[in-house]
């Protein structure tokens, strides 16, 4: 066993983070609300940010956004480790990095796309200037995400779609939706799902803007009518979509905001030194020492489930259990460090941003409110302990 | 990074899980929790032949070479199967001191005795209000002659009821700071005024009240230096508590294990119980529990291992380890059901355990007090 980073691995978080500080947008760090761990506060979700897309460009000059995928394809060749030094590093700095595009949109391509949706979908993805959004859930489905019942029928060379999605994060700041619909409606739930690339401008696309409890415009309800679409926009074979869909989990897995605790975490060490000094503790000092060394504990935890995760998936051992288990220790303690943070604060952790005085830029007040989609979104911690039961104890599937 | 174990590891594990479940059935097992050695002296004997006694000791001394590490994937082997007795306290607390403070002749004497497993040694540390820290050290050792003599009351010394010596932690200076003046006594456990007195416990290991009562120790008994000797506790200390979860950590796996094989056979309303969410969630949680204790734990493990500074790690591993071991043995017994509520059933072995462990050498919330230190606040 060895808990250091190598050499290399040692030398490219040097490299990420001075890279991050020295390009990030100043002020950026300070002035970003996201919430580790919730999907209402993610800047990009929101609104384009020329400041955003300049950094995000840089990255994408160092081969970063593609850092998951193989060399061959333009991708870095790294190590899981390093992917996971990489967005270690991002999220402490609460930077935009690789988006759904990259993340998810390539990677699938690359593994089951045919030649022709390579050549048309890769190089402008690698270049991340085309944004995606994912269009999996529905009114009816969301757990239950393999009942959908957006319909997808032949029309010649087109799919005809009808039907809506929801919760459909980014889906009006973005160019694609990478789509979930059914193009068989005889076979069982999971067979008849097909995997398609819908542009945005297509007619018959009606967005609606949801907003969260956080005041932001994050995701939207998407109303699908006679949307017609070329049948070579369906990525990989007809039918497989699903499998697809579940395989694209692989993709992100490491995708998980571990550092932006450690920067909240740290944020709060400071403000709880600071009243200790000045004596204006909000709570008793004995149990501010105990909520903090509780969070420092926990995110030490998470921290280890996170670099376990890289190392195995580095090791080619299967993951997708502690991929579920990543997940689910991860969003929990997003809502674990929104409420310690609200007990150490006080009536302070009220104030929102743009209060005067609110301590950590009003962060807190709003990660209490962002840290409930943190549970639901992505798969519910419920889901992920189903996945966890099942394919890692191997207990029956309970539906 | 490397997060696995050598071959020579893996190797070390699986023999010792074998040894164990063929010698020390739970039969045994709930046998010598109720006996007042708390040990098999067959099973002892056997150890001691596999080298475990000697594992983390130079071979110069009778030992195997091993490392703390080696000695952390042993003792998770060990707690997987509850395995009763002093193996704990001779090795961990009495070995690895004599090996870190010891002096050459104290070594060769004690250390190749303790390998061939004819010798068993413990730490009479804590007293009266059962804490870790160096102001609860009341017992006095006064310099008399040539000699010092002790008295005082040392309280939840665990296996003196059959220890050979003590490592008896006394004051033989009055000093402002608590932690000055505290000297280590390696104490034959015969020596006249010595009273031990074995009380009764939770987890049904073998704790003793130990009184010295002008208990006479030549000076040439002193482990360590003289007025110095709370530095070498505090690192046995260190040591002692990344051991206990390592412990933990394989009884809590075993809990798992067992909880879910049983979610899997018993049946009602016509299906296994483990096909319904309630039971399923909680087999999730029990995993992610384990999961991270085991993380933690082999990380604090190493960074003992390698030498480096390892407060932090180990206050963090066993505040979490503790309470997660409890909270797995809790559930499992949720799942068990009436069954495990029985005498007979082996889950009580293990949440017993759990909560004993958590405890000694400072509960979680003992240690959560450490980090908060290391944090500045």
């Amino acid at each position: 066993m060895n808990f250091r980073f190598d050499a290399a691995q040692e030398a490219f978080y040097q490299e990420v983070d001075s890279f991050i500080r020295r390009e990030l947008p100043s002020g950026w760090v300070e002035s970003s609300h996201h919430w580790p761990g919730g999907y209402g506060t993610i800047p990009d979700f929101e609104e384009l940010n020329p400041a955003a897309e300049e950094f995000r460009r840089k990255l994408g000059e160092k081969g970063w956004l593609t850092i998951s995928w193989p060399k061959e394809y333009g991708g870095a060749g790294r190590s899981h480790i390093e992917q996971a030094i990489f967005h270690e590093r991002l999220s402490y700095y609460r930077a935009p990095g690789p988006g759904i595009a990259t993340l998810i949109v390539g990677p699938t391509i690359l593994s089951f796309g045919s030649e022709e949706s390579k050549r048309e979908w890769l190089p402008r993805i690698a270049r991340e200037n085309t944004r995606f959004w994912l269009a999996y859930s529905e009114p009816a489905a969301g757990s239950d995400l393999a009942s959908i019942q957006t319909r997808a029928v032949d029309d010649g060379d087109n799919l005809v779609i009808n039907g809506q999605k929801t919760w459909s994060s980014a889906a009006h700041v973005s160019d694609y939706a990478w789509m979930l619909v059914r193009t068989d409606s005889t076979a069982s739930p999971r067979k008849g799902i097909s995997l398609i690339i819908v542009d945005n401008r297509s007619k018959g696309i009606t967005i609606r803007p949801l907003i969260n409890i956080c005041g932001f415009h994050s995701f939207n309800e998407v109303f699908f009518d006679d949307v017609r679409v070329p049948k070579k926009n369906i990525i990989g074979e007809r039918n497989l979509g699903w499998y697809y869909a579940m395989f694209a989990l692989e993709f992100e897995r490491l995708v998980v905001p571990i550092g932006g605790f450690k920067r909240v975490f740290e944020e709060l060490l400071q403000w709880c030194l600071e009243v200790k000094r000045r004596g204006q503790a909000a709570t008793s000092e004995s149990l501010m020492r105990s909520i903090m060394a509780e969070l420092a504990i926990e995110i030490d935890v998470a921290y280890m489930f996170f670099w376990q995760t890289a190392w195995m998936i580095d090791r080619g051992l299967p993951t997708n259990v502690e991929a579920s288990l990543l997940k689910l220790v991860v969003t929990e303690l997003s809502q674990k460090l929104a409420s310690a943070a609200m007990r150490i604060l006080g009536p302070h952790g009220e104030l929102e941003k743009g209060a005067k005085g609110a301590p950590l830029n009003g962060r807190v007040c709003t990660g209490y409110l962002d840290c409930i989609s943190a549970l639901v979104g992505a798969g519910t911690s419920e889901i992920q302990r189903n996945i966890i039961a099942s394919r890692g104890l191997g207990l029956p599937w309970s539906n | 990074m490397d997060f696995g174990l050598t071959d020579e590891q893996e190797m070390l594990r699986k023999s010792a899980r074998d040894f164990l479940q063929k010698e020390l059935p739970k039969k045994l097992v709930r046998e010598l929790d109720e006996s007042d050695e708390g040990y098999s002296p067959d099973v002892w004997k056997k150890m001691s032949d596999l080298g475990w006694m000697g594992l983390p000791f130079p071979s110069k001394y009778g030992g195997g070479d091993g490392s703390f590490l080696d000695l952390a994937v042993l003792l998770e082997a060990m707690g997987y199967n509850v395995v009763p007795g002093p193996f704990f306290s001779t090795v961990v607390l009495g070995g690895l001191t004599v090996l870190a403070a010891g002096t050459e002749a104290q070594k060769k004497d004690i250390l190749p005795k303790i390998a061939a497993g004819n010798l068993k040694l413990t730490l009479a540390l804590t007293e009266a209000s059962g804490r870790y820290d160096a102001k609860s050290v009341r017992t006095t050792a006064t310099q008399q002659d040539g000699s010092y003599v002790i008295n005082g009351t040392k309280l939840f010394v665990p296996d003196a009821n059959v220890a050979d010596y003590l490592l008896c932690v006394a004051r033989t200076k009055a000093a402002r700071k608590p932690e000055n003046g505290i000297t280590i006594f390696l104490v034959d456990a015969k020596a006249p005024g010595i009273k031990c007195t074995l009380l009764k416990t939770l987890a049904r290991d073998k704790k003793c009240e130990v009184i010295f009562d002008n208990v006479a120790v030549p000076r040439g008994s002193i482990v360590g230096r003289l007025n110095q000797g709370w530095a070498v506790v505090e690192d046995v200390l260190e040591k002692a508590k990344v051991a206990k979860c390592a412990e933990m950590v394989g009884g809590a796996q075993a809990a798992l294990d067992m909880a879910v094989a049983y979610a899997k056979e018993r049946v009602q309303f016509n299906r296994p119980i483990g096909s319904f969410q309630a039971i399923q969630h909680y087999c999730a949680n029990m995993v992610s529990d384990v999961d991270g204790s085991r993380f933690v734990t082999y990380k604090a493990a190493w960074k003992v291992s390698e030498g480096l500074p390892a407060k932090m790690d180990v206050a963090i591993a066993k505040a979490w380890t503790g309470e997660a071991y409890s909270r797995v043995t809790l559930l499992g017994h949720q799942i068990f059901g009436a069954i495990g509520f029985t005498m007979d059933h082996d889950m009580h072995l293990y949440y017993r355990r759990a909560k004993a462990g958590d405890i000694m050498f400072g509960d979680s919330a003992a240690q959560r007090a450490l980090v908060a230190d290391e944090l500045g606040l």
